[in-house]
């Protein structure tokens, strides 16, 4: 299955190009109001990028399927930690704040204990 | 496939085969990378959660770096991971002198995006946008210098600069300056490694039964590439419309 695969040097060029030609997009894109889909569009483009430069440039393409459960453990973890701590960060104003909790005190937090 | 008596002298002997050997080997690269995008993983995280508190400073910062330089970086690096995997196939096809040649245009290619790197950290130095006691930035004046330049400066522009906290835009380079400065730390080990490749390509270390050393070494360089891919867009290119 994955025996060593000779990629010809035509696709390397074809993939740079559209690799340039993406990066030109993306500026372009980034100077023109889509609203609230700017970074959604900038991230999209970022992550097609990436993606050709994994399956062509490092060969995942041709590669054993296990090195695609690891790059897909990369890109697993790295969600959980965004959702996980975006979760709290953006959950915080939802309950209201016990007033114990906001009050100065004279002794330092943790200071009595 | 190159069978296993043909590159026996390669192969060490835990391994059964050559092709086993290789696979572990990327095994093992691939292994590293997942960590490391987990090490990067948790500067974007703080990225994520202050751009999302304070999207306005990201929309100020942004616009105190250059979209030239970045952008010449950028292509510089895609150049580099260009000549990289042309390396890897010149070595796969059992071309030394133009693997060595390739390798050579890939340290260049790096040693040139640190340059501009350099340039760049020299004019944020020079108009005090490191965070700490010598960060100034007074965003009223930097919206007259835009206009002053004939700059379209559009309402979301005007607001930011008109409403942003300089103390978050502290936050902002504080990112800007561990992330791109560990991305650099990654470059400098990279060109470290790719001096280390030509030197042993030279020596005729690699042929088409042998470049796993030239193959990973590929590996990391390019996850360099796609970190510098995501930076692009993610400091240089927010809020710009």
């Amino acid at each position: 299955m994955s025996e060593k695969h000779v990629i010809p040097v035509g696709t390397y060029v074809g993939i740079f190009t559209a690799l340039i030609a993406l990066t030109g997009l993306t500026v372009w894109v980034a100077f023109h109001d889509f609203g609230s889909m700017n970074t959604v569009i900038a991230v999209g483009i970022a992550c097609i990028k990436a993606l050709l430069v994994a399956l062509f440039f490092m060969h995942l393409k041709y590669s054993a399927r296990i090195l695609w459960l690891y790059a897909g453990t990369a890109i697993a973890f790295f969600i959980l930690l965004i959702t996980i701590t975006l979760s709290d960060y953006r959950s915080r104003e939802w309950f209201p704040t016990p007033k114990a909790w906001s009050q100065p005190t004279a002794t330092a937090p943790g200071a009595s204990h | 496939m190159s069978s296993a008596s043909q590159a026996n002298e390669h192969v060490a002997h835990h391994f059964e085969s050559a092709e086993q050997q290789r696979q572990s080997a990327q095994l093992g690269m691939w292994a590293f990378l997942v960590t490391e995008v987990m090490f990067f993983s948790g500067l974007f995280a703080a990225y994520i959660i202050y751009r999302s508190l304070y999207p306005e400073a990201w929309t100020v910062g942004s616009h105190m770096l250059s979209i030239g330089l970045g952008g010449f970086n950028t292509i510089i690096l895609l150049c580099s991971s260009l000549t990289m995997a042309l390396a890897v196939h010149a070595a796969q096809t059992d071309k030394r002198g133009a693997s060595a040649r390739w390798i050579i245009l890939t340290i260049v290619l790096g040693l040139a995006f640190l340059g501009v790197k350099m340039v760049e950290y020299s004019a944020k130095i020079e108009h005090h946008l490191v965070p700490g006691a010598h960060f100034h930035l007074d965003p009223a004046q930097e919206l007259a210098n835009l206009q002053a330049a004939g700059v379209q400066v559009g309402d979301h522009l005007r607001h930011a600069m008109e409403t942003v906290n300089t103390a978050h835009v502290q936050l902002f380079f504080s990112l800007y300056f561990a992330i791109t400065g560990l991305h650099a730390l990654h470059m400098i080990i990279g060109i470290g490694v790719m001096i280390w490749l030509l030197k042993t390509t030279i020596e005729g270390r690699y042929s088409s039964a042998y470049i796993n050393p030239v193959e990973v070494s590929g590996l990391y360089w390019h996850f360099v590439d796609i970190v510098w891919i995501f930076l692009f867009p993610l400091l240089y290119l927010v809020g710009r419309h």
